[in-house]
Parts: structure tokens; sequence; C-alpha cells
């Protein structure tokens, strides 16, 4: 029984669970984490209030998921309708807009579909006739949707064909499909700029206003899961839209481009 | 070379940590149970090693899965509070590692009690007590086993991501290290990362022999 | 429990099968409190088996084992040809099969200690056993059994993988342990061990007792032709 004492112990003793900061979960978007964001601006926040900000990384459905288990105190994702839907539910308090990054479409720059341009809807026309392949996230992510509302903009409602493919992944496993098969994508463009493995991709469509994308934060509702830290929770997204966070998060750059525009009301 | 990312010394020392207490408490809880079982004498004692032996292609994401959802604060655990933390991912990783330490512990010590039994027997040693003493025995042995398992462990990343989450100083490790740098795109350093964990294997492994062969050549 | 009340053991119509082959076959025999008896006869005759029923070790699928008036099995033991021998050292061996059989503290030290001298291995008692030599090995079985202070000792070709000194040894401690009060029961290819150590001879035939006389005559005069041949060196 010794042994098994010990263990007990070594586990307890486990560096980050022995840690006495108070720290939330947040549930949250790959784009977001893997462009760097979240270690650029975080480090900050926790300075601010002494509140460590745990982040968990997945597809903004998977993300929303977690807040409806009660498994993150905050979700910080960008589908603005799946966020609405999930307030609605009464899983989230209050669906706060914060800043907007934009997607761009990336293919080989070669460019057969003759995609280039900054019309989307057109774009995706072009690729769709072409047959030219497109690889899609298909993991009812926010981008995932985000590219579903771009191809019925082009009047095409369900692309279908050998051309279309689903890679069932995040952003980053997509983009290294997308560059091995040489074949048209939707990216955001944080995680476009911290991509390394481009091989021939390069980015043909930018600039089309329907292209912005908006993320919103919310708090998983405490009536919903009473152990919800509130009032930490609640701290990360009062600091986000405040000024400081904003100016955070215009200050954060890759190689000279700025990744997210704070756009927060108050 | 590529960049290394600063805390990589962390990283290695969670990957460590946490798969060493897997593996020390599957082996705990995973040796008796394969000496059991190779002893015993028990209705469905043929289906219990057919299970074990099956349950050694056990999907990782599958286990991940079970475990998130028991560990969610909407599941029967959630009260612990544990998911993506170490803890979760302790578990995870002793579940993955458990059926290995059992099933192979099994087929060692029921070879050995081959060997052993009309003398045990003779003796006076109960099925039961014979336990202990074949595990004692086959030590040397089943030191590849423990081995195997913290390998396995070491190298889980499915249900690591699932039920760590791969939290940025929490819960990452160098398997999901790895899966993230993969999907930045960043293969050099990925593949970098790869090596510093197959080194870090290799070095136990190197470690374990050593005291193998030691002890072997002392007690023959 | 009093020799008396668990002497003789009585064998009746013992039968055992094998993997499809009848190892013994109808076997009945009687040993007696302080009894010497070896169990010959050629390869494949069920000397082994016979021990191992006799032992416990094997369940006859016909027939009876039983000990004396009361029922009671004595204390007992057995030597192997190739002695099992646990990953710890030499005293330690000793020490397990008295703990397993209920021997604790002070007395387990000194009843193993006792053993250990009485084989002449007391300066090897802290050497790992699976590093001794062959003899010194078959020695500290000897040393084992003994320390559980049987009433009845069955030994398996129990010199049978040692040089001759080491043979001789063993003979010797074997000697030594019935002259202490132990009966023993071995079977052996070795004649010159039977007829130096037995008092009488059981042989077997193809599973079944084919005669069993009081040593000096079997050898001077067997009584079966198949022991008679085998004396003679026809039969392996």
């Amino acid at each position: 029984m010794t042994v098994m004492k010990r263990l007990l112990l070594a586990l307890l003793l486990l560096p980050p669970l022995a840690a006495a900061q108070p720290w939330i979960t947040i549930a949250s978007t790959t784009s977001t984490e893997q462009s760097g964001l979240f270690r650029a601006i975080l480090p900050k926040f926790t300075a601010a209030t002494g509140i460590e900000a745990r982040v968990v990384a997945l597809g903004t459905g998977q993300a929303l998921d977690v807040g409806r288990r009660g498994d993150a105190d905050v979700v910080f994702v960008h589908d603005r309708a799946a966020e609405r839907k999930f307030v609605e539910e009464g899983f989230g308090v209050e669906r706060i807009e914060v800043m907007y990054n934009d997607f761009v479409i990336v293919g080989p720059a070669a460019d057969p579909a003759g995609a280039r341009g900054r019309d989307v809807a057109q774009a995706l026309v072009r690729i769709a006739q072409a047959g030219a392949p497109f690889v899609s996230r298909g993991d009812r992510s926010g981008t995932h949707a985000a590219e579903l509302r771009f191809w019925a903009a082009a009047g095409i409602d369900a692309p279908q064909g050998d051309w279309y493919r689903e890679a069932g992944a995040g952003m980053g496993p997509t983009l290294n499909v997308t560059a091995g098969m040489n074949a048209y994508t939707l990216t955001d463009r944080g995680t476009w700029l911290s991509f390394r493995n481009r091989a021939e991709l390069v980015v043909l469509v930018e600039g089309d206003e329907r292209l912005f994308n908006q993320y919103g934060v919310m708090l998983v509702n405490p009536q919903r899961h009473p152990h919800v830290k509130q009032a930490a929770g609640q701290a990360f997204i009062d600091w986000i839209v405040s000024p400081q966070g904003q100016a955070a998060i215009a200050a954060y750059r890759i190689d000279g481009h700025q990744l997210f525009f704070p756009n927060a009301a108050r | 070379m590529p960049e290394f990312p600063q805390d990589l010394w962390r990283i290695v020392a969670l990957s460590l940590e946490v798969s060493l207490a897997a593996t020390l408490i599957a082996c705990a809880l995973g040796l008796p149970l394969g000496a059991l079982v190779a002893v015993g004498r028990f209705p469905g004692r043929r289906g219990v090693i057919i299970v074990l032996n099956a349950l050694l292609g056990l999907p990782s994401v599958v286990v991940g899965l079970a475990v998130y959802l028991l560990l969610s604060r909407a599941g029967p655990l959630g009260e612990l509070g544990i998911l993506f933390t170490p803890a979760a991912i302790v578990i995870a990783q002793t579940l993955l590692v458990l059926p290995i330490v059992a099933a192979l512990a099994r087929q060692i010590v029921e070879d050995a009690w081959t060997d052993y039994r009309e003398q045990l027997t003779s003796l006076g040693v109960s099925r039961a007590r014979a336990v202990p003493t074949l595990l004692r025995d086959t030590r040397y042995s089943l030191l590849t086993v423990v081995l195997a398992g913290f390998g396995r462990a070491a190298s889980e990343v499915g249900a690591v991501m699932i039920v760590g989450g791969n939290i940025d100083g929490v819960t990452r490790v160098m398997t999901t290290a790895i899966a993230l740098e993969t999907s930045k795109g960043d293969l050099p350093l990925a593949l970098w990362l790869g090596a510093v964990l197959i080194g870090t294997v290799l070095a136990v492994n190197t470690a374990a022999y050593a005291i193998r062969e030691w002890s072997l050549k002392r007690h023959g | 429990m009093a020799e008396a009340e668990m002497f003789p053991l009585r064998a009746r119509g013992v039968s055992v099968s094998l993997g499809g082959h009848r190892a013994l076959d109808d076997v009945s025999l009687e040993i007696g409190a302080r009894a010497r008896t070896a169990v010959l006869g050629a390869n494949g005759a069920g000397k082994s088996v016979l021990l191992r029923v006799l032992h416990g070790l094997i369940a006859p699928d016909a027939g009876s084992v039983a000990w004396g008036e009361s029922g009671r099995r004595p204390a007992q033991a057995m030597v192997f040809q190739r002695p099992v021998l646990l990953r710890r050292p030499a005293l330690a061996n000793i020490e397990y099969a008295l703990a397993v059989n209920g021997v604790r503290g002070d007395e387990r030290r000194d009843r193993a200690l006792e053993a250990i001298g009485r084989v002449g291995l007391s300066h090897l008692a802290g050497r790992q056993a699976r590093v001794l030599s062959g003899g010194e090995q078959q020695r500290l079985a000897l040393a084992r059994a003994w320390a559980l202070r049987p009433q009845i000792l069955f030994l398996d070709e129990p010199t049978a993988s040692l040089d001759p000194n080491a043979a001789a040894e063993i003979e010797r401690l074997i000697g030594g342990i019935h002259a202490a009060g132990t009966a023993i029961v071995f079977a052996t290819h070795h004649l010159g061990l039977a007829r130096r150590l037995a008092d009488e001879v059981v042989f077997l035939e193809q599973g079944r007792v084919a005669e069993r006389t009081e040593t000096d005559r079997f050898f001077s005069s067997p009584a079966s032709a198949e022991a008679q041949r085998y004396l003679q060196g026809e039969l392996p």
C-alpha cells in the first residue's frame, strides 16, 4: 500500500496541480492559439489580474461543446450564428464582440482556376467550374461554417465532386493537406501567417468585406454550471474588451502584419 | 536546427512525469492482475485472456473520449474538476498502459508457472501466494513489460490531446507539442521535437537495461 | 500427530492417464513409517508419476491414496531432478519455504541456518541460489526440503544430473536424513544408489508394479522377468 500512497503523493506534486495561482479555462479556437495571439496577450492579462488563463484550442463547434458541458469558464470563438444559439439556449451569459480577423483563400501560385481577385463568391464559382481541388476543413469549426456561407453566397449550396475534399481536421493540418495536394482552401490569415509548410501556396483572394471574421467571447452560464469561476472568468472578459486588452490585441504582429483588429463596443 | 520552445525542458519533464506516473499505477494494478489470471482458476478465465489481448489494440482516441466524458463536468466524475489537468492525462495513459502490462505479464508469469508449479505446490504454496513469488522471480522479464508500457504512455497523443487539452504550460507534453508544430506547418521543429522524445525514451530504456544487466549478473 | 496414525501410506488401485497415455495402471502399494524405498524401472515406466501421485501433485484418475488410520497427511517434501530455486539468496530460499509453512521470526531463521549447515553450504548462505553449481543447488534443495521436517521425503532422480562427487555427497545427505527418522521414497536409474540406500525396491513396468522386493533379494534374484532383463542391462 505504501507504493500506492507514494504514487498518489507524486500525482499531487505534479507542478501544475500544486499551483496556488487562481486560473480559468478558456475554450477557444486553433486560429487564436496557433497564430500565437494568446502567447502574446495572456501574460499581460495574468500580470494585470493575477489570474492564469489556460487555453484549450479546438474548432469553434467543439469549443462551444466544451462550454455546454461546463468544462470551460469562458468560450472565445468565431461563429456568430452558433454563438447566438449558445447564448439563447442558456449556456452562455452574454455574447460580447472582441475583435475580427479576416479569411483569405490560398491556392497554387499558378492559379489554374483563375480565382485570384477580391470577390470571394466569384473566386469560388471559378474554382468549382474548373473543378480545381479544394480542401474544406469539414470539422464544424467557425472557419468551416464561414466557408459554407461563402459557397452559399456563390450560389453553390452543397459543393460536391472529386475536386471537393473534406479534411476533417484543424486549420493547420488542413493547410498541410492543401500544400500536399497543391489545392485551394479557405484559411484565417493568422494561421496562414504563422504556417511554415506553404510549399507553392500563395494568398489569392483577400479584402472582400464578407471575409471579415468576428470573434466573440462568452462567460459560461454559472446558473447552468455552478462551478464556473464567474468572477475570474468575468475578469478576463472585462480585460479583453478594456483599452489595455484591445491594445494588446492590436499590438500583436507576425512579420509586421497585424493579425487581429480589436473592435469591442465598450 | 530550428528554434526550440523556451520551455522545452518543462514539456519534457511533464511528459516524463505523467508517463512514469501512469506506468507506475498501471504496473501496480496490471502486474498482479496479469499474474492472477496466469495462475488463477476461475470461470471465464479464457475469456478474460482474450479480452486482455484484444485490449492491446485499444484505440487511444476511444480511451480519450471515454475519459473525457467521465471527467467532464457533465459526466459522473465531473465533481473532481480534473479535466484538462495532468491528472486527467495520467488517468487516460493508465487505461492505455494497463492492458499492455496485464496481458504481457500474464504471458510471462504463466510460462514461469509452468516451470515452478510442481516445486511451489510441493512446498505448500497456494496459488494466491504464488502470485507475488512469481512476479518477483520474473522481475527481469517484467522490466521489458514495464518499458513497453512506458513507451506507449510516452508516445500517446490522441487521448492526451482530448483529456489534457494541450494547454500551454499546463498539459502540453512532447507528443501534443509535436502535433501542434505539425499543424502549424513547422515540420522541421516537429521532427526535432520527435527526436527529443525518442531520445528521452531511449535514455529511460538504456538506464533500465543497464540496471537489468547489472542485477542479472549478480542474481543469476 | 503420531506416526502410527499417518502411516502406512496406502495406494490402492491407482491409475493415471497423462495425455492419453496410461502412466500408472492399477498400482497398489504400502509405504511404512521410516521406510527406505527405491522405485526402479525403465524410462517411461511411471516412476516419476508414482512419486507425484503419492506426494499429492497429481490426482489419480482411479483408485486412492490414503495416509494411515487418520487420513491426515504427514509433513512431507519432494526433491526434483532439477530443483527450482527462487531468484534470491540461498538461505532466503529455505526461509521462503518455512514462511509458506507458517514458521515465523527467529525460529524461521534458526531452522534455515541449521538446514543449510547440515548440507554444508553455510558459507554460501548469502550467495544467489541461481549462481550455485549443480551439486550445490541440489544440496540446497535437500536443505530446503529437510528444513520442513518432513516425515516422508520423495526424491525424483536426485543424483541424475550430477557428477560422481556431487552425487556421492547427495547420497550421504539422504542417508543422514533417513537416519534422523524420515521415510524416503526415491526414483532412480543409479542401481548402486538403490542398493546402498534402499531397504526395498518397487519395480515398475509400463505403469504396473512388476514386483516389490527386499533390496538384497531384488538384486540377487529378482522375481519378475522384466526385472531380470532390466538388471542385465537390456532395458534402457
